[in-house]
C-alpha cells in the first residue's frame, strides 16, 4: 500500500528568516535519510509557494486558467501526478489532458529545484520527484 | 570642463533623455529576451542609460543608439552577475552541477541560491552575445510583443496583468498605475513584485503563444490595451485632461496586435481608439477646458484617423464574430459620420447599446444607453433611466452617473436637483479638466 502525505503548513520555507529555514530543511535531511533507510520511501518534493500556483479547469474543450491555488472551492484532492515540461504554457496543456480537468480542476505548482532543498531530500544529480535519482 | 564641454554634455543629456522616453521599454523588452529574467533587465537598462550619459559625450553618439544599449545593458548584467557569484558561497555540489547540467543554468529563478548558478546565468548571457536577432528591429518589435503577452498571461491575476503591463510596457511608474486605479501605490508595487516572482517560480515563457491560443490570450490583451488607451484618454493624474504618449502608446500595440493576428475585435478595438483620439483637438479648448461631445467643433476632428477607425469597424462588423469593441467602436462611428450633433443617428446608437447591453451588461454601459436614450426619447426618458440604475446603488460613486443625472436636471429645469447632482459629481471627480467643467455648469445654474 502506497500513501501520500500531504504537507500543510502556515509558514512556508520562503517566509521563513533564512536561519529557520536552514534548520527546517536539515530536520528534512534528517527525516529523509531515516526512511530512505528504513524502506518506507517511495518520492518526495518541496513546492514552491501558491502565489505560484495555477489552477486550470477544461470546460467544453475550452482550457481556464487562473492564477492562485484551488483551495477555496469544494473540489478534494484526489491524486496527483509529477509533469516534467519546459514553461507553465507546456505544464497547462499537459495538465489540461488530465481527465479530471473536464469535471473539477488541476492545480499546477512548480516544484523547488533549488540545490538546498535537493541536497536536503537526498537527490544528488538534479532529477527530482520519483524517488530514482 | 570648458563651457562647450558643458554644452556638449547638456547636448547628450537632452538627446538620452529623449531616447529614454520613446525607446526605453523596448530595450528592456529586448533585455528582458536576452536576460531571462524582469529585475535583471530593469537594473541592466539604467545601467546602460547611465553608461550612455558617461561614454556618449567623449565618444559621440553611436550610429543606432537603441542597439548600443541593448549591447551594453547585456555586458553590464553579464559584468553584475559576474561579480555577485564571486561574493556568493558555492554550494558543495556546484562544481559537478555546472559541469554536468546544463539546464540548471538556464533557470533565471535559481537566482541567489549560489555563485555556480549566477556565474552559468552570466556564461550563458554572455555566450548569446554574437546572435545578430539581439538587434534587428523586427526582433525588437517581437520582443515587445512578447512582453505585452507574458504580462497578460492567463497564469497572472488579472489586476496584475494590467498593472504589469502599465509598467513593464508602458513604463508608468507604480503611483501613476496606482492612481488610475485607485489603489494604495504599496499594494500596487508589491502586486507587481508578485506578478514578478509569479513570471520566474511558474516559468512563464516569453513568448508570442501559439496560433491555436492566440485568440483567447488576445481577449486578455485586448482589454489591457484598452486600459492603457483610456489612461492615457482622461489622465487620472494631474491637470492635464490627455496623456498623448500613452494613447499613442496603445494604439501603436493595437496596430502591432492587427499585423500578428487580424482578429475582428483587435480591429474593433484598434478602431475605437482611433475614433476616440480623432476627437482630441476638439475635446479641449485652448485654455484646457472640457468639451463635450455635442459642443465640439467637427473641424477639429482628424478626419484621417476616422477613416482610418471607419474601415475597421466594417471590417470587423463584416466579420459576424465582434464582441463588445467592435459595437462601442460602430458607436463612435456613428457620430463620426455625423455632420453635426444635431444631425447624430441616435435611434441607431440606442439600437447598437441594446446589442452592446445584451452580450456584455454592465450598469456603465447601460448608464451611456440612458444618455443616447434621452437624446431621442428626450430628458425625460433618460432620467428615469438613470435614476433606475443610481437606485440600485451600482454607480452610486461613479461621478458621470451623476453628472448625466445633473445634465437631465438641467434640460427638464429642475435646478435644485440638478445643482446637487453636480455638487455629487464634483466631490467624486478626481480629474482637473472635469472638476472645472461641473463648476462652470454649476455656476450657470446659480447665476
Amino acid at each position: 500500500m502506497k500513501y501520500l502525505c500531504l504537507i500543510c503548513a502556515e509558514t512556508v520555507m520562503e517566509q521563513m528568516p533564512e536561519a529557520d529555514a536552514e534548520k527546517h530543511l536539515e530536520e528534512y535531511r534528517e527525516f529523509t535519510d531515516g526512511i530512505r533507510k528504513s524502506g518506507h520511501f517511495v518520492g518526495c518534493n518541496r513546492l514552491l509557494p501558491p502565489a505560484a500556483a495555477t489552477t486550470i479547469r477544461v470546460r467544453n474543450g475550452k482550457v481556464s486558467a487562473t492564477d492562485g491555488p484551488y483551495a477555496e472551492t469544494k473540489e478534494q484532492l484526489g491524486g496527483y501526478y509529477v509533469i516534467e515540461a519546459k514553461d507553465i504554457d507546456e505544464a497547462i496543456e499537459v495538465a489540461s489532458r488530465i481527465p479530471a480537468a473536464k469535471i473539477g480542476c488541476v492545480e499546477i505548482r512548480p516544484i523547488a529545484e533549488d540545490s538546498k532543498t535537493l541536497s536536503a531530500l537526498g537527490f544528488v544529480g538534479l532529477t527530482t520527484g520519483d524517488g530514482t535519482a | 570642463m570648458s563651457s562647450s564641454n558643458e554644452n556638449a554634455a547638456e547636448r547628450v543629456r537632452v538627446t538620452v533623455d529623449a531616447i529614454y522616453r520613446s525607446d526605453s521599454r523596448r530595450v528592456f523588452a529586448t533585455l528582458v529576451r536576452l536576460l531571462g529574467d524582469f529585475d535583471l533587465a530593469e537594473e541592466a537598462l539604467h545601467d546602460a542609460f547611465r553608461a550612455a550619459l558617461e561614454q556618449w559625450p567623449q565618444e559621440g553618439m553611436p550610429a543606432n543608439p537603441r542597439a548600443w544599449l541593448v549591447s551594453t545593458g547585456r555586458f553590464k548584467a553579464i559584468d553584475n552577475l559576474r561579480r555577485r557569484a564571486r561574493f556568493v558561497d558555492l554550494p558543495p555540489d556546484a562544481a559537478e552541477r555546472l559541469g554536468t547540467d546544463d539546464s540548471e543554468g538556464r533557470d533565471p529563478a535559481d537566482i541567489g541560491n549560489g555563485g555556480a548558478s549566477l556565474m552559468a546565468l552570466a556564461e550563458r548571457v554572455a555566450d548569446g552575445l554574437g546572435d545578430p536577432a539581439a538587434w534587428d528591429d523586427e526582433s525588437v518589435e517581437d520582443d515587445r510583443l512578447r512582453l505585452i503577452f507574458t504580462c497578460c498571461h492567463p497564469a497572472l491575476s488579472p489586476d496584475a496583468q494590467v498593472a504589469l503591463t502599465l509598467r513593464e510596457v508602458c513604463g508608468l511608474t507604480t503611483e501613476e498605475i496606482a492612481r488610475a486605479f485607485l489603489t494604495a501605490p504599496s499594494t500596487l508595487a508589491q502586486r507587481i513584485v508578485r506578478a514578478k516572482a509569479k513570471i520566474r517560480d511558474a516559468r512563464i515563457p516569453y513568448q508570442v503563444p501559439t496560433r491555436e491560443d492566440l485568440p483567447e490570450r488576445l481577449d486578455a490583451v485586448l482589454r489591457v490595451v484598452y486600459l492603457v488607451f483610456n489612461e492615457g484618454y482622461s489622465a487620472s493624474l494631474g491637470g492635464s485632461l490627455t496623456r498623448h504618449d500613452l494613447s499613442e502608446e496603445a494604439i501603436r500595440l493595437g496596430r502591432l496586435l492587427i499585423e500578428l493576428l487580424p482578429e475582428p475585435e483587435a480591429q474593433g478595438l484598434l478602431a475605437l481608439m482611433l475614433l476616440h483620439e480623432s476627437r482630441r483637438a476638439a475635446r479641449t479648448s485652448p485654455g484646457g477646458e472640457l468639451i463635450l461631445l455635442d459642443e465640439q467643433d467637427r473641424a477639429l476632428w482628424n478626419r484621417d484617423q476616422i477613416a482610418q477607425g471607419l474601415a475597421l469597424v466594417e471590417r470587423a462588423l463584416s466579420s459576424r464574430r465582434f464582441g463588445p469593441y467592435t459595437l462601442q467602436a460602430a458607436i463612435a462611428a456613428v457620430h463620426a459620420e455625423a455632420p453635426s450633433a444635431g444631425e447624430t443617428d441616435w435611434a441607431q446608437i440606442v439600437g447598437l447599446y441594446n446589442v452592446l447591453l445584451r452580450i456584455e451588461p454592465s450598469p456603465v454601459v447601460e448608464l451611456n444607453r440612458a444618455v443616447a436614450v434621452a437624446m431621442y426619447d428626450g430628458p425625460e426618458a433618460g432620467l428615469t433611466l438613470v435614476d433606475g440604475i443610481l437606485a440600485r446603488g451600482d454607480l452610486e460613486d461613479y461621478h458621470l452617473a451623476h453628472a448625466a443625472r445633473a445634465d437631465l436636471c438641467r434640460r427638464l429645469e429642475r435646478t435644485a436637483e440638478a445643482r446637487a447632482a453636480y455638487e455629487r459629481a464634483l466631490s467624486l471627480t478626481r480629474q482637473e479638466p472635469e472638476r472645472r467643467f461641473l463648476e462652470r455648469r454649476l455656476n450657470e445654474l446659480l447665476d
